[in-house]
């Protein structure tokens, strides 16, 4: 656990911690709106978002990429919307239909344009590439106080840090706010919450941690983590706070576990190599959830 | 209530009784998508008064409360609480939505659903404070439900679900009550609960209208009855409206003469 630890674990785990919590915050008020398809919608049309943008800029830089999908999130709520109204599809299937074709499109565009040069493929979009998010310039535990050092982080940790507490903020300033248009939209409109505006601004904030976590895990994580660890907070109690506490537990736990038996668990097994440490985290989330419905309080009380 | 009356004078609204209501509606249509549910309703409700609102299923009464509230959109119509914009009001009026309107598997308790009564008085994001919570046990205890306070609210009886809306209701503490079927689905030791409850709102100078489906208990329960069917048939004190030929208006004759007799003659009971 020394410099070694520091140099090449520190930060994808963190990176891999913050990823899965900016996604199960929002996720425990999607599943509680029975909306927790949006974030799997949103993680997937992230894929045609940034293949869009590198064809534009001809760069795989962040920002470019972030715009690109957080753009592709907009035109995918925007579309969900639109086959909801138009088509008159029920909300789950309006859903099914606009990201699986996005996806679909993301992929043909990407098998088409020249990304052969950057690292931009099908795989990365998926797993993304958490064990490639080293800390070159740690020298040791000292170096997070040399900020030397500090400025050769990778990218991704500081903005997910960001992200991360945007959304914590959002949950703890709009807290009275979200429980109750949740839980009864009509009487929280009369009583003057913006029930509208607020659900807006929670998908908002759903396709910011998607985007953020996407860059730094891939999709895979994205949408486990939207749902896993909400949904097995669900089952542990009955009180709305505890819910969003134990979600945040369950999403470090899998962080943490997924990533260590990503990297360990197949030698210690006599495999030689280590499997996509993303794929694992998500697996452990599956997992706990797992778990959750076969032992956990409130099992008997789902919707 | 011709709409000529409404012509406003030299700039000022004609008055046509609405700044002493409770509840003044005028012109209120609601569709959704082009199916309309209610249209051009004006309705009146004086204060310290107790209205059914009755029709045949599908007649717009709870479309007819949504629009008032702005719940959903209305394509036209001027709703006044108190003489003033609803969104002036909002203080003064509590609504109580039907009970199946609710996943009450939302992991909330008993006492957390009533906090959210007080939503106005406890403020932007502040939590329940020591009072709030008092306030809130004391409403429970108004509709004999303060033992369950702790209780997760999917694990009580639709009766049981029913009074602990009505006590977020009381916890808001307002002038003005509109409660989409508070009987419906309820044993009868709520339904007394509940009126008992509401004849006390309604005792202590407040405003309070039911949408209502049981015929038999309207001329037992209220004062006023509004009846209609997408459109309003008639509205007044139930002595003078809660009438067989009212009753057949409105239900389109899907009702047995007899039994509209019956209900007709039941009132003042």
């Amino acid at each position: 656990m020394g410099a070694e630890f520091v140099q090449l674990s520190l930060t994808p785990l963190l990176i891999g911690v913050l990823s899965a919590v900016a996604c199960a915050l929002p996720g425990n008020f999607l599943l509680l709106r029975r909306q927790a398809l949006i974030g799997d919608a949103i993680s997937h049309v992230v894929l045609p978002g940034i293949v869009v943008a590198f064809l534009v800029t001809g760069t795989v830089t962040a920002w470019p990429m972030m715009l690109g999908a957080g753009a592709a999130a907009i035109v995918a709520v925007l579309m969900i919307e639109a086959v909801k109204r138009l088509g008159r599809v029920e909300p789950g299937a309006a859903m099914g239909l606009v990201f699986t074709t996005l996806f679909a499109a993301g992929v043909l565009l990407l098998e088409q344009s020249d990304t052969s040069a950057v690292h931009l493929d099908v795989e990365h979009a998926l797993n993304g590439n958490l064990e490639s998010l080293i800390w070159f310039d740690a020298t040791g535990w000292g170096s997070l106080l040399d900020p030397q050092a500090l400025a050769g982080l990778p990218p991704q940790l500081p903005r997910l840090a960001i992200v991360t507490l945007a959304i914590g903020l959002f949950l703890a300033l709009l807290w009275k706010e979200l429980a109750i248009s949740t839980f009864d939209a009509a009487f929280a409109r009369t009583v003057g919450v913006p029930t509208r505006l607020l659900g807006g601004a929670l998908v908002v904030l759903t396709a910011i941690a998607a985007v953020a976590a996407f860059d730094a895990v891939g999709s895979i994580i994205v949408i486990a983590m939207f749902v896993c660890p909400p949904a097995a907070a669900r089952l542990m109690t009955d009180r709305l706070g505890r819910q969003v506490a134990w979600s945040v537990l369950f999403a470090i736990v899998s962080a943490v576990l997924g990533y260590v038996l990503a990297g360990y668990g197949p030698v210690w097994l006599g495999a030689a190599n280590s499997v996509s440490a993303a794929g694992m985290i998500a697996t452990v989330a599956g997992v706990i959830l797992w778990i959750a419905c076969l032992a956990a309080p409130r099992r008997s009380r789902t919707g | 209530m011709a709409p000529v009356e409404l012509i406003a004078r030299s700039g000022e609204l004609v008055d046509d009784g609405r700044k002493d209501a409770a509840l003044a509606i005028r012109g209120l249509s609601v569709s959704y998508g082009a199916k309309a549910a209610v249209f051009s309703v004006d309705a009146t409700l004086p204060l310290g008064t107790m209205t059914a609102i009755v029709g045949p299923n599908g007649a717009g009464k709870s479309s007819l409360l949504k629009g008032a509230l702005g719940v959903v959109p209305r394509l036209s119509g001027e709703v006044t609480v108190f003489g003033r914009p609803f969104k002036e009001a909002r203080h003064r009026v509590a609504y109580v939505p039907q009970r199946a309107s609710v996943d009450w598997d939302f992991p909330a308790r008993v006492i957390d659903v009533v906090l959210m009564g007080l939503y106005r008085k406890i403020g932007w994001v502040r939590l329940a404070g020591r009072k709030h919570r008092e306030t809130a046990m004391a409403c429970l205890e108004r509709v004999n439900m303060a033992e369950f306070a702790e209780r997760q609210i999917g694990q009580l009886s639709g009766g049981q679900q029913q009074r602990v809306f009505l006590a977020r209701a009381l916890a808001q503490d307002a002038d003005l009550y509109l409660l989409d079927e508070p009987l419906a689905g309820v044993d009868a030791a709520t339904e007394r609960a509940i009126i008992a409850v509401l004849q006390e709102v309604k005792a202590a100078g407040r405003t309070v209208v039911c949408v209502h489906h049981d015929l038999s208990t309207v001329a037992q329960y209220f004062d006023r009855v509004l009846l209609i069917n997408l459109s309003k048939v008639a509205e007044g004190p139930v002595e003078t409206t809660f009438t067989v030929e009212n009753l057949q208006h409105t239900y389109g004759g899907r009702l047995a003469t007899a039994h509209v007799e019956e209900l007709a003659l039941g009132r003042g009971a």
